[in-house]
């Protein structure tokens, strides 16, 4: 029986990890003329630490398997933190049912994708760097998934923030990289500001920080009702920013300028689902918000429509896996919102699996073709990367939705779900994953089926190191989805103890509505593989102004520059020209020129003559002696 | 022969004056401290009279005081005068402006 100390190594593993590659980088490789680790050394010592910590993550979750439900609980009390007055925070670990499908999840795909970069890196002039904030962002999003209360979630939130923008802007000698990396942290800090409001919130109306005394207090609170309808939608305003949901999710695409294992870790598997971890763990508090509920399942099906409609158009590689990522984190928002929390976190494990693949896979294509992202550019990839291909194409299936692939599950229980919420949620839910299933197959067959586009580039498969990845995690795409079989739910059953009982009752619409989901996705799959079997990238595209507006992604990017940049721009002109020159510079001015022209005036006073001086001084004599000699009579 | 103590003061004043009158108009820093010693010397004498006139020899105690003091300060203000005209070749007080903002 392993115990708490195990649980903290397993957190402080990818630490030690950091401060191996960051230190040995401070001091050994920083300055220019040291020698650089190479990327198998960097990558060695982070994947071993990620790999370790894999273990006792595992080891926890069969332990976790053995127990009965109610003692599947364990705490690490840690020290107190801050001690103010009423506020007591303790740095404390609480590994549960929820946590550890998450670590494991974590753990797994992030060793996964460390051991990936090895290869993707080999070029790259500084791996060592590179893995100390894989390694420090892992420690980050452990932190985030196993604190026991909202300060320690709030260190591993902003630590995740702070390492995606290191990472994104990773190559920051490009400056449209370094702008994406400060665009993500920019946007992420509006969300983070709703998050703090909100844990604020929660401590002036509970008087407690911690997730166990707080499920007690809401219990037990009276006329809170108000209060919680606050803290619901300030935290999901945190959860907007962090999980990339309209209108905070313009972020996210821009985040596909870091390398494209960042992209696979952070910004498809796992960072971008802390917001959906957020709701979840606070399950008993944003069921008693329904209003919150209501806007959340709303907010998510409209990204989910919104982000696969721009996805549909665009030729960047990473872009349109990026737009279906925030399409997906659309799908998991609506499964939350229409109250189906054990859904959403049952796509957050399907989705990380094969959205961490099919990033992995597009990461081997563009590895393979040096660097080339353009779909236009590819073509024909099967034969050059039978590999990649093969993986590449269990992921595509998982995401389309096709049985038994695990996208299938995951995304069909939430439409389930979302059936009984509301027709209309149900109908943008079904509409998507149509739109899916197009872009998707627009995807795979621009890479890798119809014709080569690329004579000029000579194409490489990828080394073992890159491919070992991929056969894992599309194993797990491929049967992940076991977990939750409708009607014999694994995983529902896992977390009763955070979500309570759930109850279903067969109505006989499960299979009709099966049907029309997977209906959809074939739908949309054969539509595409029509339409794109005879690509010509020269051919215009058949309804060309949506087209256009859709590939410049709405134009969302432009609109929000004209309503802030550009607002914000006119506003600190007037106030620049106007406010600062006319009105406070012409009073600061005009006082000074009014104290330099007293000034001219007593000038002429001071003429430099001793004797001038003196006779001042002899009449201030006579007349202060004359003064005195009146007051005294 | 008992000089009336008006006659004494007035002469005190007029002395003074003379020297006040010195030290504003003249320009020759010579002149000015040696109008200075006037001004004090007339004090003394008004001291002195003063001193007669109420019986009373505190008043020419303070006169040995202001002898010894004017001493000192023509002593200090001689050195000062021979050591300005040394760098100026000038004791006119019109040509010392040298602080003053030329306007």
């Amino acid at each position: 029986m392993m115990g708490s100390s195990a649980m903290v190594g397993m957190v402080l593993f990818p630490w030690m990890g950091f401060l191996i590659n960051g230190l040995g980088y401070w001091f050994f490789q920083s300055s220019s003329h040291q020698k650089k680790w190479s990327s198998a050394v960097a990558g060695s010592i982070g994947t071993l630490c990620m790999l370790f910590s894999c273990v006792l993550a595992w080891n926890f979750f069969f332990q976790f398997l053995g127990l009965p439900a109610e003692a599947r609980v364990l705490e690490y009390a840690g020290f107190s933190w801050i001690s103010l007055g009423k506020l007591q925070v303790d740095l404390g670990l609480r590994l549960d049912s929820l946590s550890s499908l998450f670590v494991c999840v974590i753990t797994l795909v992030g060793s996964l994708i460390h051991l990936y970069s090895i290869g993707y890196m080999k070029e790259d002039p500084t791996p060592g760097k590179f893995f100390a904030y894989l390694n420090l962002f892992c420690f980050f999003m452990l932190i985030l998934v196993l604190g026991d209360s909202f300060p320690v979630v709030f260190l591993g939130w902003e630590g995740v923030g702070l390492c995606s923008y290191l990472l994104i802007g990773y190559w920051y000698q490009d400056q449209a990289k370094a702008q994406a990396g400060k665009k993500a942290f920019l946007v992420n800090r509006i969300g983070d500001f709703g998050f703090l409001l909100g844990v604020f919130l929660v401590f002036t109306t509970f008087g407690t920080l911690a997730f166990e005394p707080l499920k007690h207090a809401v219990l037990n609170a009276v006329g809170v009702e108000r209060s919680i309808q606050w803290i619901c939608g300030l935290l999901f305003v945190g959860c907007m920013g962090k999980s990339a949901q309209i209108p905070l999710y313009i972020w996210l695409p821009d985040a596909m300028a870091g390398p494209t294992p960042v992209s696979a870790l952070i910004h498809a598997a796992t960072m971008v689902t802390s917001g959906i971890y957020l709701v979840t763990r606070l399950n008993f508090l944003f069921t008693l918000a329904p209003w919150v509920l209501h806007t959340m399942a709303w907010v998510g099906a409209f990204t989910a429509f919104f982000a696969a409609s721009i996805a549909l158009c665009q030729r960047d590689i990473k872009k349109v896996l990026a737009y279906s990522t925030v399409s997906q984190l659309g799908y998991m928002f609506l499964g939350c919102g229409v109250g189906a929390f054990g859904a959403g976190v049952f796509h957050v494990i399907t989705h990380a699996f094969f959205k961490a693949l099919l990033f992995l896979g597009a990461g081997s294509v563009i590895h393979g073709m040096h660097e080339e992202q353009d779909l236009f550019k590819m073509g024909g990839l099967r034969k050059e990367m039978p590999h990649t291909f093969l993986m590449v194409a269990l992921g595509w299936l998982a995401i389309c939705g096709i049985p038994p692939f695990s996208g299938f599950f995951s995304k069909d229980e939430i439409l389930g779900h979302a059936f009984h919420g509301s027709w209309g949620l149900w109908a943008l839910g079904v509409i998507t994953a149509a739109m899916t299933a197009f872009y998707m197959t627009r995807f795979f067959y621009l890479a890798f089926l119809g014709r080569s586009r690329h004579a000029s580039v000579h194409v490489h498969e990828s080394g073992w190191n890159m491919l070992m990845p991929l056969q894992v995690l599309g194993f797990f795409s491929v049967f992940a989805g076991f977990l939750g079989i409708p009607h014999a739910s694994w995983l529902e059953h896992w977390l009763e103890p955070i979500l309570g009982l759930s109850i279903h009752e067969p109505n006989g619409m499960e299979w009709p509505l099966m049907f029309i989901s997977v209906l959809a996705a074939v739908l949309g799959m054969t539509w595409s593989f029509s339409k794109y079997r005879r690509f010509d990238p020269c051919e215009a595209q058949a309804f060309p102004r949506l087209a256009h507006f859709l590939e410049h992604q709405g134009y969302v990017n432009e609109g929000l520059h004209t309503l802030f940049v550009v607002a914000l721009q006119r506003v600190s002109f007037f106030a620049w020209s106007v406010l600062d020159i006319k009105w406070i510079d012409g009073f600061v001015l005009g006082v000074s020129s009014l104290a330099t022209q007293l000034g001219g005036l007593f000038r002429l006073l001071q003429t430099g003559v001793v004797q001038h001086y003196l006779l001042m001084v002899l009449m201030g004599l006579l007349m202060s002696t004359g003064y005195w000699m009146y007051v005294q009579g | 022969m008992i000089v009336e103590s008006w006659i004494l003061l007035s002469f005190c004043a007029l002395i003074f004056c003379v020297g006040l009158l010195g030290v504003l108009l003249r320009r020759n820093l010579l002149v000015i401290l040696m109008s200075i010693e006037l001004m004090l010397n007339a004090i003394n004498l008004t001291f002195v009279s003063f001193s007669y006139q109420l019986q009373d020899i505190h008043g020419q105690v303070c006169v040995f005081f202001v002898i010894a003091l004017a001493a000192s300060e023509s002593a200090v203000g001689l050195a000062l005068v021979i050591a300005w005209f040394r760098t100026m070749k000038t004791t006119d007080t019109y040509a010392m402006q040298y602080l003053r903002e030329s306007p």
